[in-house]
C-alpha cells in the first residue's frame, strides 16, 4: 500500500474524487440538487485536465441516462449521478441498461420524490427502482461512497450489471467528512481497466437489442435475474480485495455493530444507519442488549446473510426512510419479512416509517423509537 | 445459454435473409426483357431490397419481394410483372 | 453535378431479405446512405419501422453496428457513442479512423418523442449525422398523426384529417446554426448520396431528412414509391435544399421553383394518388380544404425561397 491522502470532503466530493479514481471515461450530466455538485466537480476536473473524460452536458435525465447506455455500448468506462425526479425521469432507461447488460455505474443522491417537492433526503426515489435491475449500493459515510463507487465499477464490469450507488442528499451529500483517497496505483490494481467483451465496432457489425420473440426475451430475463444474485460473491469479492489493497472496509453485502449478543437489532440503510451506531450505544447503556444490521446491499437482497447474522429470537426494528404504500409501513421491513419467513420464525419484526422528507433523525429520538418499539406488543406487523 | 460469469446480452449479427426468404411473400414476379434492357441501372438503384445485380441485371428471387417498383422506373418497360403460380 | 447512378458504390449495407415491407423506402434510401457512409460507421435506432425490418435477434438485416435505443433518445445517445469513441482513441484504446455514428430514426423520433434530445444535441453541435426518414406518420405502430403530417391527411387518429399543417423540421435544426442540414427524397437517390458523402466529410452536427413514401400509410399501390416520391418534389410538397453553414441552396427541380423558371405542379394531382386524402377529396369542402393544403405548400416555398435570402 502506497502512502493514502488525506482531506476533509462533502459527499459529493468524495464521489467526483473516486469517479477519477476509476479513470472513468464518459460522464453525461444533468443538475439536480442535491446531486448537483457532484457534476459540477466532475465537469471542473475534466476542464481542468485532472481526469481525462468526456462531460457531455445534456437538456435532461432520460438524455443523461440514454447517453450513458450509448456510452457504455461504445466500449467506455461510464459514470453518471442523480436524485429523485431524475432518477424518475431515468426509469425507462434504467431497464434498458440492465436489460442491455451496460455496466454503467450511477450515483443516486436520495432525495424525496414530488408532489410535493422537497429537497431533502428520504429513500422513495432509489427504493421505488427496485425492479429495473440494477444492482443498488446504499451508503452510510462519505468514506463509502468512495469507495464504494471503485467496488461498482469492478463488479459491473466484471458481470455487465449496472449498479445504483446510493447516499442521503445533504447528510452525506453537503456534509464534510474526512476521506482517504489511497494512492492511485493501489486504485488501479484493484479496478483494473474497463475491457469490454463486446461493443459496437465496425470491424466486428453486431447489433444491440433487435426485436426478440418470447422463446429468445424469456432466457435474457432469466439470465438477468440469475446474474443478478451471482452478484453476491463478486460484491463480497470486490469489498474483501478493496480492503487488501486500500485498509478500508465498510462491510461487504451488510454490515454490522454489536450485533452478535443482541436481543435489539436495529436495521436501516444509509446515514441514518451511521447515527444508529450511536443509538445502539446509548441502548447499550442503559442495559439493553441492541445491535445494528446495516445492508449495503439492497439489490440483491442480501437474504443468507441477513439470515444467518441475525441473533436467534432478536427483536428487529426496521426503521424506513420510505412509504410502502398501500401498507402500513415501510419497504425495508416488507422486503426483510419476505426472506424471514418460514425460515426464521423465531425473530420479531417491527417496523416505524420515519426522516421522510429529510427530518433529523438523531442518535436519541431513533434509540427512543426502538424502545418504544420494544413497549409496542403488536409493532406495525 | 445460461449465464453467470459471461453476462449474455440480446446481439444479433448481419445475415442474409434476416426477415425469412422474403421471396415467398411475392404476388408478383418481375421479369427482365433483355433485349429491351439499357443496363441504365434505374431498376437496381431504387430496388429496396438489393436484389438485382447491376451488371447484369438479374433478381435474386429468394429474397425479392416482388414490390414491382423497378418495373414502374425501367424507362424502356424492360421489367414485366407477372403473377406467382 | 450529381454523381451518375453508375458510379454509386458497389457496397451494400441493407442486406436482402431484411423484414421491411416490399417497395419500402426507408430500405431504399438506406442502401444510399450505405453506399455514401460505407461500412465505418455505428448507427442508431430508436423504435421504427426500421426496427422491424432489421430481423428478429440474433439475426440482423443491416451490415452495420447497430444499437436500439429509447425512443426519445436519438440526439442523446448519439452524442454518447461519439464522445465514447473520441475519447478513447485519446486514450489509445481504438486505432484508425473512427466512425461515422448516425442516427436512423422516423419522423416520431425526430419531429415529436425525439425532438427534445435532437435539439440539444444540435445545440451542443455533436459530431454525429441524423437521418429522419419521413414517411409522415407513425407508420410502424399502424399510421398514426404525427408533427410531420401534412394537413388534411387522414390517419387512424385523424379520422377526419389532420387539421394542423406539419412543421417545417429542416427549417428548425438549419435554425440551430448547425454545419449542415439537408432534405432528400427517395426518387433522387444521386443527390440523396451526394449530400450523405458532404455530411460524413463535416465535423460536427448534421441533419438530413427524407421524404419516404409509404405506400400502407399513404395508401398508394406498391409499385409506386419512387413515382410518389418525384411527384411530392415536382408539386413542390416537398422541397430539396441544403444548407451548409447556413447558406441556403436548392437542389433541383426545386431550384427551377424557388427561382421562378418553372412552376411546380398543382398539389391535387398528387394528394389524388393518394387514400389517405380521399376523404378530404371526397367531401362537400374538398375545394376549400384542398386550397388550404396548396396554400400550405405555397407558403413554404415563398418562406424557404426568402429565408435563403438571409446569409448572416
Amino acid at each position: 500500500m502506497k502512502t493514502a491522502q488525506v482531506m476533509m470532503a462533502t459527499g459529493a466530493n468524495a464521489a467526483a474524487l473516486a469517479v477519477k479514481s476509476a479513470r472513468v471515461d464518459v460522464v453525461p450530466g444533468y443538475p439536480i440538487t442535491p446531486q448537483t455538485s457532484i457534476m459540477e466537480a466532475v465537469a471542473a476536473m475534466v476542464e481542468n485536465g485532472e481526469l481525462h473524460a468526456r462531460f457531455i452536458p445534456v437538456e435532461g435525465e432520460h438524455s443523461v441516462l440514454a447517453a450513458a447506455v450509448a456510452a457504455s455500448a461504445a466500449g467506455a468506462r461510464v459514470f453518471t449521478a442523480t436524485s429523485a425526479n431524475g432518477l424518475l425521469y431515468m426509469h425507462e432507461v434504467l431497464h434498458m441498461a440492465s436489460g442491455g447488460r451496460l455496466p454503467v455505474v450511477l450515483c443516486n443522491v436520495n432525495r424525496g420524490i414530488f408532489a410535493p417537492w422537497t429537497l431533502w433526503a428520504d429513500h422513495q426515489d432509489s427504493f421505488s427502482q427496485r425492479d429495473t435491475g440494477w444492482i443498488q449500493y446504499h451508503c452510510s459515510s462519505n468514506q463509502e461512497v468512495f469507495n464504494t463507487i471503485l467496488q461498482a465499477f469492478r463488479v459491473a464490469e466484471q458481470i455487465n450489471i449496472p449498479i445504483m450507488v446510493n447516499f442521503d442528499g445533504f447528510a452525506i451529500s453537503h456534509c464534510l467528512m474526512p476521506l482517504t483517497v489511497p494512492a492511485q496505483e493501489d486504485i488501479d490494481r484493484f479496478l483494473p481497466p474497463h475491457q469490454p467483451e463486446w461493443r459496437l465496432d465496425p470491424n466486428h457489425p453486431s447489433s444491440f437489442s433487435n426485436v426478440t420473440m418470447a422463446s429468445e426475451y424469456a432466457p435474457f430475463r432469466q439470465m438477468l435475474s440469475d446474474d443478478i444474485m451471482a452478484a453476491i460473491p463478486l460484491v463480497k469479492q470486490a469489498a474483501q480485495e478493496y480492503k487488501d489493497c486500500t485498509g478500508m472496509w465498510d462491510g461487504d453485502s451488510i454490515e454490522t455493530y454489536r450485533l452478535d449478543d443482541a436481543e435489539v437489532v436495529a436495521f436501516a440503510v444509509n446515514s441514518m444507519a451511521a447515527e444508529l451506531k450511536l443509538s445502539v450505544d446509548i441502548l447499550r447503556e442503559q442495559g439493553i442488549k441492541a445491535g445494528l444490521l446495516r445492508p449495503r446491499l439492497y439489490v440483491p437482497f442480501p437474504t443468507e446473510d441477513i439470515i444467518q447474522a441475525l441473533p436467534e429470537n432478536a427483536q428487529v426494528m426496521v426503521l424506513d426512510r420510505n412509504y410502502n404504500f398501500g401498507h402500513p409501513g415501510g419497504i425495508l421491513a416488507a422486503e426483510l419479512k419476505s426472506v424471514l419467513f418460514g425460515r426464521r420464525n423465531d425473530v420479531i419484526v417491527k417496523n416505524r416509517v420515519m426522516g421522510i422528507g429529510g427530518i433529523d433523525l438523531t442518535r436519541r429520538f431513533m434509540a427512543e423509537q426502538i424502545l418504544e418499539m420494544m413497549d409496542d406488543k403488536k409493532g406495525l406487523l | 445459454m445460461r449465464s453467470v460469469t459471461k453476462a449474455y446480452r440480446p446481439i444479433s449479427w448481419p445475415t442474409l435473409g434476416a426477415g425469412g426468404d422474403t421471396g415467398s411473400w411475392r404476388v408478383h414476379r418481375p421479369v427482365v426483357n433483355h433485349e429491351l434492357c439499357t443496363k441504365c441501372q434505374f431498376c437496381w438503384v431504387y430496388c429496396p431490397e438489393a436484389v438485382i445485380d447491376r451488371k447484369k441485371i438479374t433478381i435474386d428471387y429468394r429474397y425479392c419481394k416482388g414490390c414491382g417498383v423497378c418495373a414502374v422506373e425501367c424507362p424502356t418497360g424492360a421489367i414485366a410483372m407477372e403473377k406467382e403460380e | 453535378m450529381a454523381t451518375s447512378i453508375k458510379k454509386l458504390p458497389e457496397i451494400e449495407q441493407v442486406l436482402s431479405g431484411n423484414g421491411a415491407c416490399g417497395g419500402c423506402p426507408a430500405t431504399m434510401a438506406l442502401r444510399m446512405v450505405g453506399k455514401a457512409l460505407g461500412p465505418n460507421a455505428i448507427m442508431l435506432l430508436t423504435p421504427a419501422c426500421s426496427v422491424a425490418s432489421m430481423g428478429m435477434t440474433p439475426k440482423l438485416g443491416y451490415n452495420w453496428p447497430c444499437i436500439n435505443i429509447t425512443f426519445a433518445s436519438a440526439g442523446s445517445s448519439a452524442s454518447g457513442i461519439s464522445h465514447a469513441l473520441e475519447i478513447m482513441q485519446e486514450k489509445g484504446r481504438i486505432e484508425g479512423e473512427l466512425p461515422t455514428v448516425f442516427s436512423w430514426v422516423g419522423d416520431g423520433g425526430t419531429y415529436d418523442i425525439g425532438f427534445q434530445a435532437l435539439s440539444a444535441a444540435a445545440e451542443r453541435n455533436e459530431n454525429i449525422i441524423h437521418f429522419c426518414y419521413n414517411n409522415e406518420a407513425y407508420s410502424n405502430t399502424g399510421v398514426q398523426r404525427s408533427g410531420a403530417t401534412p394537413r388534411g391527411t387522414f390517419t387512424t387518429t385523424t379520422p377526419t384529417g389532420k387539421r394542423q399543417p406539419k412543421k417545417n423540421m429542416a427549417h428548425m435544426m438549419l435554425e440551430h446554426n448547425i454545419p449542415y442540414v439537408a432534405t432528400a427524397t427517395v426518387a433522387y437517390p444521386a443527390d440523396l448520396y451526394d449530400k450523405v458523402v458532404k455530411a460524413k466529410s463535416i465535423k460536427g452536427m448534421k441533419y438530413i431528412e427524407i421524404l419516404a413514401p409509404c405506400y400502407l400509410g399513404w395508401q398508394f399501390d406498391m409499385p409506386d414509391t419512387v413515382q410518389l416520391s418525384r411527384m411530392a418534389v415536382r408539386s413542390g410538397a416537398w422541397l430539396l435544399w441544403e444548407a451548409e453553414n447556413g447558406k441556403i441552396s436548392f437542389s433541383n427541380p426545386t431550384a427551377h421553383f424557388i427561382n421562378g423558371k418553372k412552376t411546380p405542379d398543382q398539389v391535387n394531382e398528387y394528394l389524388m394518388r393518394q387514400g389517405r386524402f380521399s376523404r378530404l377529396l371526397q367531401g362537400p369542402d374538398a375545394k376549400e380544404r384542398i386550397a388550404e393544403i396548396q396554400g400550405d405548400v405555397d407558403r413554404e416555398i415563398a418562406f424557404m425561397r426568402e429565408r435563403a435570402k438571409i446569409t448572416i
